[in-house]
């Protein structure tokens, strides 16, 4: 099953960026197209101290990372994917002491562009943290698995 | 919260306005006043890589720069009456930020009642070669 190893591929390659290991952003579900991940509640993650509310770049930060990995997974495993941008509406503040979920599903691929959209919410998708729209260039000097067994 | 920012504010310490936020020293925010404006600086730390084949700092870490840069912009350039709380951010990804000191300056582009709407460049060697733009608007009631 080439599919499933180029997923399992990927899986170990972006647990491994060192950020996802310093936030300990983890995969909850890989398939082509779409990804969801989980990131615990800590207190080192705080933006607001006086409500206890995690910072907007930990958000951005998961949105990101999953949106990049359902990029990554709508495309052949040796193409490189790097994000041309990312727009991201803060929907409400998370709670605090609860994880954050990021989702994103590629809904279009084109020979140079995957479009993806992504939300972060903490158990219920109706109740969304953050939205977000983004693009991603295929094939530049991004990140790709097939380079990452030299790093 | 708000009244510690503001005897901050009265001090100038934006370094010490910055270190009441734990995520700031998580992923290496600074920020010094320079020429009447607040530079937001992202110190070099191998934990804020997320693309390791070319050694680039992650995408994300780039928006919290971005983000943090103009919320400190805020507070610095606005009489604050409450906390600026982000409502959206757009982040253009014009060049790889390479794993070394990035830095971030934001403009105040319109200031109205209840939003501000700011605008953000980041660079590494050159601020005419920005690395990542953004815009972004925050609620200010």
């Amino acid at each position: 099953m080439p599919e499933d190893t180029h997923l399992a591929q990927l899986a170990t390659a972006f647990e491994g960026i060192p950020h996802c290991r310093e936030l300990g952003l983890k995969i909850i579900s890989l398939e082509p197209r779409r990804a969801m991940m989980r990131l615990e509640y800590d207190d080192r993650l705080i933006g607001n101290p006086a409500t206890g509310v995690i910072h907007g770049g930990v958000i951005s930060a998961v949105i990101d990372t999953v949106a990049g990995l359902a990029a990554s997974a709508s495309v052949p495993v040796k193409s490189a994917v790097a994000t041309l941008d990312l727009r991201i509406d803060y929907l409400r503040p998370a709670l605090p002491g609860e994880a954050v979920i990021g989702e994103a599903e590629c809904y279009r691929l084109t020979h140079s562009v995957a479009f993806v959209r992504a939300l972060a919410h903490q158990g219920d998708r109706n109740k969304p943290v953050a939205h977000c729209v983004a693009a991603f260039m295929l094939n530049s000097t991004g990140f790709s698995v097939a380079d990452s067994g030299k790093a | 919260m708000l009244d510690n920012i503001r005897k901050l504010k009265e001090a100038g310490d934006f370094a010490a306005i910055n270190q009441l936020i734990p995520y700031a020293g998580v992923i290496g925010l600074e920020a010094v006043v320079e020429d009447d404006t607040i530079i937001t600086i992202l110190r070099k730390r191998d934990e804020n890589i997320g693309n390791y084949v070319i050694g680039a700092i992650h995408g994300g870490v780039v928006a919290a720069l971005l983000e943090h840069a103009a919320f400190l912009h805020l507070l610095y350039a606005m009489d604050i009456s409450t906390i600026p709380r982000i409502i959206n951010l757009s982040v253009d990804y014009l060049r790889p930020c390479l794993n070394r000191d990035t830095f971030a300056r934001a403009t105040l582009v319109k200031q109205g009642r209840r939003i501000a709407n700011v605008r953000v460049e980041v660079w590494q060697d050159d601020p005419a070669r920005p690395s990542a733009a953004a815009h972004a608007h925050f609620l200010l009631t």
